[in-house]
């Protein structure tokens, strides 16, 4: 046995054999052959198997993403059937006499290197497609297994250098128990959706892929971030233990699921849940958010080759609005850019991207797009209780500029004879230390606030959160975050308005306390993060906290802050 | 033969998912069918073929079909790239 440390992602405790999600060595040789017909037989097998898994990952990825999300795998399965590609590979197998690893491997790098050396972004990306292809096919030829999540029809724990999105989107509950990757943190792409699957993960490894082999048994602990590989017997007993005692845990939370939440002397904050897509609404109600307090939108512009279009959009916005009934829903308009981008927009290359041409500056040049979000939003608005906020606004100005174009929609919109609400909020995130020192200004402005505390502490600390050697920095803790959250909430009172927050630090039991003592109206978290927050807020007096105000924002350290607070709430 | 001259709207031009559906209705037919795009010319029934041509908005391709079917194939394919939004 033996035992690496992580980062834990997600609560619980799996315990599974390993699936090892990475492609298998593809190594062969070219070799002459004496029957190219035996050849070609086996690469029409190879081809068929190919085209048959292609088939179940599409239908899965058609169930768990959508038609368009789908569209992808049926190019795949295009290119298995193309003319052009097949016809060459097998002449040159009758031709040249070799075998069909490496006439398919010839003649596929020909069109990849076709793909590479075109002047068009998005179609040097098709190079990729016709790769992750090839590679599926060399494999069956090879009689190696190329893993997919799609295919995964027996209980594991996925291990994994990185999960993606289309990967985390395809993980099937039922059988995948959880799962550990070598990088990512608890703000990672493959972090969060853990949570909103609501199963144990641990990331940022650095080594497992390396240390577990396919089949092992394996143990995700995902409560204090620990993967055991072939535990002993009483180790797996603990475990068991362990994993018994969480879910009792989880019943005794699940009995504040229709409660409100409410401080120990009864005042009410609100608990509300970050969201991707509609099928995450399903896990806010089941673990009894008050509302959405992020939805990203991001998710419907990923992984396609196109725009979404209006109506797509209408839909999605539309399901959330109508599953959350007259609970609030905050919906952010798009963040792309940074380190999430889109192929099919073809932007240039930035050097320094998360300072860079990103959600609501790309917006305002690309008003095309935003307007055809706008009309989504607004149109969908009668369905529920919409909120609108604008991601990594820096000025007024830019406030003004998104909040003028939305209003001509909505203008174009009511002329056009479609309803649309007249109590949507907006308002906008606070993630760039200039928006948060000047609050009070914007809150003159703008309806709400909604604090985003990972971008807010990687701009404040000028430490790129992706960066390992630097994540020493990352410190909520930090007086100068306090100082920061205290100043926009104390903006948003004075006008009152209110402030709310949706980064990780919403749902963390050390921030929740100090959070509760500045005065944070909502806090935004990660569905699963709600009961064990509704509970801990339960026993915390709010005037008891709000009395240590001016202490912590005095305070020299982030471990100063850390230590006073956990000697205050008995962590 | 019969043929077809045609200028693309979209703003990505003929991307990955327009193009799947293209080739898979030219797959339905006995002709055969080709894409021209600045001097080259692809079998419209395969994949690679149409995405090779890298076709930009605003470009002018022409469409043409030969065979047994060649009218009904190319009034198939002039109708789905404009129902496709792709061109007109």
């Amino acid at each position: 046995m033996s035992s690496i440390n992580g980062i834990a992602a997600s609560n619980g405790i799996a315990i599974a054999k390993a699936y090892k999600l990475e492609v298998p060595e593809l190594t062969f040789d070219k070799s002459k052959v004496e029957n190219p017909e035996a050849e070609i037989e086996r690469l029409d097998n190879a081809l068929e198997v190919s085209k048959q898994e292609l088939e179940i990952i599409k239908e899965n990825a058609k169930k768990s993403l959508g038609d368009e999300h789908a569209e992808i795998f049926s190019a795949h399965l295009l290119v298995l059937s193309d003319p052009e590609m097949i016809n060459p590979i097998k002449d040159k197998i009758k031709s040249e006499n070799v075998n069909a690893e490496a006439a398919l491997d010839e003649t596929a790098n020909m069109f990849i290197d076709m793909f590479k050396n075109m002047d068009n972004e998005y179609m040097r990306e098709r190079a990729a497609d016709i790769q992750d292809v090839t590679k599926r096919v060399m494999a069956h030829l090879l009689k190696v297994t190329f893993p997919d999540p799609a295919l995964i029809d027996e209980e594991v724990v996925i291990v994994a250098e990185d999960l993606t999105p289309s990967d985390t989107a395809q993980l099937n509950k039922r059988f995948v128990k959880g799962f550990t990757t070598n990088i990512g943190g608890r703000t990672s792409h493959s972090a969060i959706m853990a949570r909103s699957l609501e199963i144990p993960a641990v990331v940022g490894t650095k080594n497992i892929t390396e240390a577990a082999d396919k089949d092992t048994l394996i143990i995700v602990d995902g409560i204090d971030g620990h993967v055991i590989i072939d535990p002993s017997e009483e180790e797996l007993a603990a475990y068991k233990k362990k994993q018994a005692d969480f879910e009792e845990q989880k019943q005794e939370w699940a009995k504040l699921k229709d409660e409100p939440t409410k401080t120990a002397e009864g005042e009410h904050v609100e608990l509300v849940a970050n969201i991707g897509t509609p099928e995450d609404v399903e896990g806010v109600i089941n673990n009894g958010g008050e509302g959405v307090g992020l939805y990203r939108t991001e998710f419907l512009y990923m992984g396609k080759s196109e725009l979404p279009t209006e109506e797509e959009q209408y839909k999605a916005y539309k399901s959330v609005l109508d599953q959350m009934g007259d609970k609030p829903v905050v919906v952010r308009t798009l963040d792309i850019g940074g380190d999430k981008e889109l192929s099919y927009l073809d932007l240039p290359k930035e050097l320094n991207p998360f300072l860079g041409f990103r959600a609501i500056r790309l917006c305002l040049e690309r008003d095309d797009i935003f307007r055809t979000q706008l009309r989504a939003l607004l149109r969908a608005s009668t369905s529920g209780n919409l909120k609108i906020m604008f991601p990594m606004i820096a000025t007024l100005d830019e406030f003004r500029q998104a909040k003028a174009i939305l209003l001509e929609e909505k203008d174009k919109l009511i002329n056009e004879g479609t309803e649309v609400s007249d109590q949507i909020e907006i308002g906008i995130m606070v993630e760039i230390p200039s928006t948060a020192v000047i609050a009070r200004q914007f809150a003159k402005e703008v309806d709400f606030f909604s604090i985003g505390t990972n971008d807010l502490i990687q701009y404040t600390m000028a430490a790129d959160r992706m960066n390992e050697r630097v994540s020493y920095l990352y410190q909520p803790y930090n007086p100068s975050i306090i100082n920061l959250v205290n100043n926009v909430i104390e903006a948003a009172h004075a006008e009152g308005k209110w402030a709310g927050m949706c980064g990780e630090m919403a749902g963390d039991s050390i921030a929740i306390p100090i959070l509760l003592g500045l005065g944070l109206d909502e806090f935004s978290m990660s569905a699963t993060s709600i009961l064990p927050a509704r509970t801990q807020i339960k026993e915390l007096s709010k005037q008891d906290l709000a009395s240590f105000k001016d202490k912590l924002l005095s305070m020299n350290t982030a471990e100063e802050v850390e230590q006073f607070i956990r000697e205050k709430t008995n962590q | 033969m019969v043929e077809k001259t045609m200028t693309i709207t979209d703003e990505t031009g003929v991307h990955a998912r327009p193009a799947t559906v293209l080739v898979n209705k030219a797959g339905n037919f006995e002709s055969d069918i080709n894409m021209e795009y600045n001097g080259k010319n692809v079998n419209l029934k395969s994949i690679m073929g149409v995405m090779s041509l890298g076709i930009p908005k605003d470009a002018e391709i022409k469409v043409s079909a030969e065979g047994s079917d060649e009218e009904e194939a190319l009034q198939t394919i002039v109708d789905t790239i404009k129902t496709e939004g792709l061109g007109e």
